[in-house]
């Protein structure tokens, strides 16, 4: 009885996992036009993703109670302040529904780069944001080139890499 | 399971080696972990989509959404009640948390 | 502890523990300290505990101490040191032995290997004190999937136990190993768990897990007791117990946890237990966690335990040699318990160790009550009116005291 019984719970186990998605890596391409988006900012005016049309754009979508999202903060904001000036620009888009936590981190840890709040995380269905953080880099024409899932230590050369490439097309 | 009930209830000293069948439900159940692991190796295109997205993920980054937010204490106590019971297993917690990275 | 005199008043044997034989292999098993997040090793974190136990008799305290710590990204190391200082004067022991002090030290010791989704673990758990040796390593893989909405764990373990005896030299008041006694009892345990997040707010933690002993079993102290209508006053006698050389249990159990909206937490877990000594047991605890006033987590809970007993327990059998196995452990008897918990923890920074992230200080009190339903104070037999096998039903009370600090760093 008991072994039928591990026997049946470890065979629905294996149908379930069966039915899962494989589990991808950290860095993937995609491609496509990147989906339009126009949300109120920190600070009050609207951002619109056509407005940077011409310039390589990088979304970061993060969150206050994510760690490796908090951890990334201070090295987007080197990155941003290190190639803002050759047409690069880069977007913070918070996917809290309340800001109140994010404006709290941003207090204490502030960024120069626009940060967008996506309350209703209309930006995040429209970009399939599959993990937290992610890294979304857009090209000069609007497409989108680079989407990288997660941080770990280190991950910033790869935007370094990707960044240097895109900024001299 | 029966067997071992059996020899008590009819109060017999029997020959009968409740070992045995204990080592065969073993077997059984390294089978079916074999089983499993092998699961866990197979991945596989998916149906059904995650219907909680990561970035809805924010109550359980909570401490107080963990199953785990204190080892040390959580597992002595475990300990305490497992002495004075006769019962044991199946306590642990696992899961959850801001699927960050 | 427990005491038999032999006739010739020699050697008097000295009992050793208040906790269950393979309880205390089951301490090794449950210091498994690997909890499973989705794809993320453990924060670095340190403990310091202070326990204390008290009831029926007996006081257990001592201290518990963690190191967590990630070594690289995908590699993180834990150790534990944990220890028992027993003082005993418990049902048992009183019954027919002396109280007695004693002490066991325990050592842990894993790793956690990150790769992708799947977090590998293993770790040996080392316990010992003077009559008893437990040694247990243990394995488990968890894999995330599903978008980190499900985990999935397997896990499993291996003891072996080496089981000695103490005996207290009359003369000279000392303990002593007795050389005639050396034991051995094996361990393995097989554990499948399943986490699934099911809302926003909802997460569900399925547990199964099957683990089985093999050699000796028992206790060398612990009696049972027969009827003995010879024996003046107390009528009955005690003698030795005889327990069988196997046992298998399985466990399943089922926890869920939901966020309430005010920010507060409540669980629920139900849990069934069975094994092939004929126990079975049913376990339910909810629980409740509120933070407030900014620093503080308050939490509360309420656990109902009941168990049959298993079917060679009896607090008294009808003679002697009654039947081949016979044990009059009150863990194997049939029980209804219940746990009250309450904890307080406050959260603060140090902003002189800029290398701390946060710290805490907690407290937490547990009062734990079982009523016995076949289990009997047979202290009482020959007094006021008592007699074998009509004694009070025994009733344990004991309180349970955590004080702990908590860095992560």
């Amino acid at each position: 009885m008991k072994h039928r019984i591990a026997a049946m719970l470890t065979g629905a186990v294996a149908t379930a996992l069966l039915l899962t998605v494989p589990a991808s890596g950290a860095g993937s391409s995609s491609s496509g036009p990147a989906p339009q988006f126009n949300l109120e900012s920190r600070g009050g005016p609207k951002i619109s993703l056509a407005q940077y049309k011409g310039q390589v754009v990088m979304l970061n979508f993060w969150a206050s109670w994510c760690g490796p999202c908090r951890q990334e903060m201070p090295l987007l904001e080197n990155i941003y302040k290190k190639y803002n000036k050759m047409g690069f620009t880069l977007i913070g888009v918070n996917v809290e529904p309340d800001s109140k936590a994010a404006e709290g981190f941003l207090q204490q840890t502030p960024v120069s780069f626009p940060v967008i709040y996506d309350k209703d995380s209309t930006v995040s269905k429209a970009y399939d944001v599959s993990g937290m953080p992610s890294t979304v880099i857009i090209d000069r024409k609007g497409n989108i080139r680079v989407l990288h899932r997660g941080y770990k230590p280190g991950d910033e050369n790869e935007y370094l890499d990707s960044i240097r490439t895109l900024v001299r097309e | 399971m029966a067997d071992l009930q059996e020899i008590i209830g009819r109060g017999l000293r029997s020959s009968a080696n409740p070992v045995k069948s204990c080592a065969k439900r073993m077997t059984s159940a390294r089978m079916v972990l074999v089983a499993v692991g092998v699961g866990l190796l197979l991945g596989g295109c998916s149906p059904i989509q995650p219907w909680v997205k990561p970035y809805e993920r924010e109550h359980f980054a909570d401490p107080i959404m963990s199953f785990n937010r204190d080892p040390v204490s959580d597992t002595y106590l475990e300990h305490v009640l497992e002495s004075r019971e006769g019962a044991r297993g199946a306590t642990g917690g696992i899961g959850g948390g801001c699927g960050c990275n | 502890m427990q005491l038999t005199v032999l006739r010739k008043g020699i050697r008097i044997f000295v009992a050793g523990l208040a906790l269950q034989r393979h309880a205390r292999t089951l301490l090794a098993l449950c210091l498994c300290v690997t909890p499973a997040l989705a794809g993320v090793l453990p924060d670095d974190r340190t403990d310091a505990l202070y326990h204390r136990y008290q009831g029926g008799g007996i006081t257990i305290q001592g201290p518990s101490v963690l190191i967590q710590k990630k070594i690289t990204d995908n590699f993180a190391l834990n150790y534990n040191f944990y220890q028992d200082y027993i003082t005993s004067a418990s049902i048992d022991v009183k019954l027919s032995a002396s109280p007695y002090k004693e002490k066991r030290t325990q050592h842990s010791g894993g790793f956690q290997y990150l790769h992708g989704k799947s977090t590998y673990s293993a770790g040996i758990i080392s316990g010992s004190e003077p009559d008893y040796k437990a040694n247990t390593s243990y394995y488990s893989v968890s894999q995330d999937m599903f978008g980190d909405l499900t985990t999935v764990s397997l896990g499993y373990r291996r003891g072996w136990d080496n089981v000695y005896r103490d005996i207290k030299d009359v003369a000279t008041g000392r303990l002593e190993n007795d050389p005639t006694f050396h034991q051995q009892a094996d361990h393995r345990g097989y554990s499948l768990a399943l986490s699934q997040i099911l809302t926003r707010n909802a997460i569900l933690n399925l547990n199964y897990e099957a683990i089985t002993d093999q050699g000796y079993l028992g206790s060398p102290y612990r009696k049972i007791r027969y009827s003995d209508p010879t024996v003046p006053g107390k009528g009955f006698t005690l003698a030795d117990q005889i327990y069988p050389g196997t046992r298998t249990s399985s466990a399943a159990s089922g926890t869920l946890k939901y966020f309430l909206p005010y920010r507060a937490a409540v669980s629920g877990q139900y849990r069934y237990f069975r094994d092939t000594w004929g126990i079975v047991g049913h376990t339910v605890e909810l629980g409740y966690t509120q933070p407030a006033l900014g620093h503080w987590i308050f939490d509360g809970s309420v656990r109902f335990y009941r168990q049959n007993a298993a079917s060679f327990y009896s607090d008294l059998f009808p003679r002697a040699n009654y039947s081949n196995f016979m044990a009059r452990d009150r863990e194997l008897a049939a029980f209804h318990s219940l746990t009250l918990g309450v904890g307080a923890s406050y959260e603060f920074h140090v902003p002189s160790a800029p290398w701390i992230n946060k710290s805490s200080l907690n407290i937490h009190y547990s009062r734990m009550i079982i009523d016995y339903s076949d289990f009997r104070n047979a202290l009482y037999a020959g007094q006021d009116g008592f007699t074998a096998g009509n004694e009070p039903l025994y009733q344990l009370n004991a309180s349970i005291l955590q004080a702990f600090v908590s860095i992560w760093f």
